[in-house]
């Protein structure tokens, strides 16, 4: 068949097909008009290959080529329900996570944890050493916040309660932002997630000694301990996830390291979603229950404990079920 | 130095070429132009501006609210920063306003759109290209890229492309419609039309001179020559 012919023949159509592409890329196009979608895309593949193969003119290829570009796009388009999808990820698809990650979970909790508390117990017993890793203005700092004769407690000891909104957005800014870099500076052959595990592991460490060993203890640890459960563990899954991409690069198995690294990024990016979840619960917690006076240390106490407890919980028990819970 | 590359050398290496083909489930190849380093640093920079713009303009009336509005300034700024092109690229077919403007695309290797997963990968290990200053991991990495990948694009599996417009339709020259006097090969047929097609962009001199190669198998002087192959492609479109 000639060219023209074939041109004459289904101008039409994909006139149509391209009316019908428009109204969709704008979101406008109604269900009956979807309805016939799918065969239209087909018979202009077809048509395509036809052309294609029938060595007709550049210009038809090419204009038959950008139809079927935009209705492979539309075609192709992944649409599922959003807010389905984010419920069963946080009830169970998270935790399941984790423990498949275990191996990564494992070695970023030693190295954030054991750092944390190795040089806590070393600043508690060498008071001296927190010099070496902050400045003398910033421990200072960290003394006036943590004063127990200040009247509110917290990262900015001098506020009222219409300040909670501000910090609430301070911690979701910084937090989420700490946990980001752990993350993403992981493709750094794991080395950046290592660096920011250790060195928020040493900081928080050397200030969690140093004031409990000149005996702001209560105020400090009655603070952090019920936002630290999410907080903490959450830097330290962000740090599992950016350990997976670098491991990724280093140990690629049989994959070409490219390959390896886009499979683990898939995988390492979920769990960052949970993640931010986590540092969200923690930025609202940190803002509005820690800061409060009005509990005594032995309650912020039991439910700090409790908020452990229950994130253990959650990301060793849940999901454990075959079933979606009712 | 290296030899002369013989004719037969030169066919059997593939051309240089960026496109980038992606065979599709429907049997058809998608030819997909990705976009090198300074169309997306433009797109980065037309992003840039309009972002400080928004944070300045809502700053500004956030601070007349205080606290409060301090608070929600620093979650919006946190939104700004890490989820502007996210939400762009997912919620706009792939495009954010500079890219659109810059008339890109993101999308998957596959071809299809973007998702999540992919545009969260891509915006979070933005930080690691910045790396150590300016871009200079990711300009590396999409100057070596055959596909101009950045690092976060190869960890994504994504692909910034140019978004094609709909050719304008070529006026072929007036010609007598005539058969070919030997037979052709697909590629031959389309290297013919090509011609006619693109006539209209060519110098009469250049025309002349590609035309002059086929003199010989078409059997005319060279000067009729160019007029041959008009006719020729007229033949293969339409009625003889």
């Amino acid at each position: 068949m000639k060219q023209s012919l074939f041109e004459h023949q289904h101008q039409a159509e994909w006139q149509a097909f391209n009316a019908q592409l428009e109204a969709i890329e704008r979101g406008k196009a109604d269900s009956q008009q979807c309805k016939a979608f799918a065969a239209n895309y087909r018979s202009l593949c077809q048509h395509l290959a036809l052309a294609q193969s029938r060595g007709y003119s550049s210009h038809l290829i090419e204009q038959l080529q950008l139809l079927a570009m935009r209705g492979h796009q539309q075609f192709y388009r992944h649409r599922s329900p959003l807010g389905a999808q984010l419920l069963g990820f946080i009830l169970a698809g998270f935790p399941r996570l984790v423990r498949a990650e275990w191996r990564f979970v494992v070695v970023a909790s030693l190295l954030f944890f054991g750092s944390l508390l190795l040089m806590g117990t070393l600043v508690y017993h060498f008071p001296d050493l927190v010099y070496g890793v902050m400045a003398t203005d910033q421990v200072g700092e960290m003394e006036k916040m943590y004063d127990p004769d200040a009247r509110r407690i917290g990262r900015f000891s001098e506020r009222d309660s219409g300040d909670d909104w501000m910090m609430f957005g301070y911690y979701i800014m910084n937090n989420i932002g700490i946990a980001f870099q752990t993350f993403a500076s992981g493709l750094l052959f794991g080395l950046g997630s290592l660096f920011f595990l250790l060195f928020n592991g040493l900081m928080i460490g050397a200030v969690a000694g140093h004031l409990t060993q000149i005996g702001y203890g209560e105020t400090f640890w009655s603070f952090v301990i019920g936002h630290g459960s999410f907080e903490l563990t959450a830097i330290a899954l962000a740090g599992a996830a950016g350990l997976k991409l670098g491991w990724a690069l280093l140990v690629p198995g049989r994959l070409p390291r490219g390959e390896a690294l886009r499979i683990a990024a898939g995988i390492s990016v979920r769990l960052v979603g949970g993640v931010i979840v986590f540092l969200l619960l923690a930025a609202f917690i940190e803002a509005y229950w820690s800061s409060m006076d009005l509990a005594s240390p032995a309650i912020k106490y039991a439910v700090g404990a409790g908020l452990w407890l229950l994130v253990l919980a959650y990301l060793l028990l849940a999901g454990r079920g075959a079933h979606a819970p009712d | 130095m290296s030899p002369t590359p013989t004719p037969a050398s030169v066919a059997a290496r593939p051309l240089l070429d960026t496109r980038y083909k992606v065979e599709t489930p429907e049997g058809i190849d998608l030819i997909l132009r990705p976009a090198g380093v300074v169309p997306r640093a433009l797109a980065f920079s037309i992003d840039l501006l309009i972002r400080g713009a928004l944070l300045g303009a809502l700053f500004a009336v956030l601070a007349l609210l205080g606290q409060f509005g301090m608070g929600l300034g620093t979650i919006l700024l946190f939104l700004v920063t890490w989820w502007y092109m996210v939400l762009f690229e997912v919620l706009n077919q792939g495009r954010s306003p500079g890219k659109q403007m810059m008339g890109l695309r993101v999308i998957h290797d596959d071809g299809t759109p973007i998702g999540w997963t992919a545009s969260l990968t891509r915006n979070l290990l933005r930080f690691v290209d910045i790396l150590p200053f300016g871009y200079t991991l990711g300009i590396l990495s999409c100057l070596n890229h055959p596909a101009f990948k950045r690092l976060g694009d190869i960890a994504a599996g994504t692909l910034v492309v140019y978004r094609d417009n709909a050719p304008a339709a070529p006026e072929l020259p007036q010609a007598e419609p005539i058969r070919a006097p030997f037979s052709m090969s697909l590629s031959e047929q389309r290297a013919l039309l090509s011609f006619a097609e693109r006539a209209q962009s060519l110098s009469s001199a250049r025309r002349q001179e590609l035309a002059s190669i086929l003199a010989e198998p078409l059997q005319v002087p060279a000067e009729l020559a160019e007029q041959q192959i008009h006719g020729i492609a007229r033949g293969l479109l339409g009625p003889t």
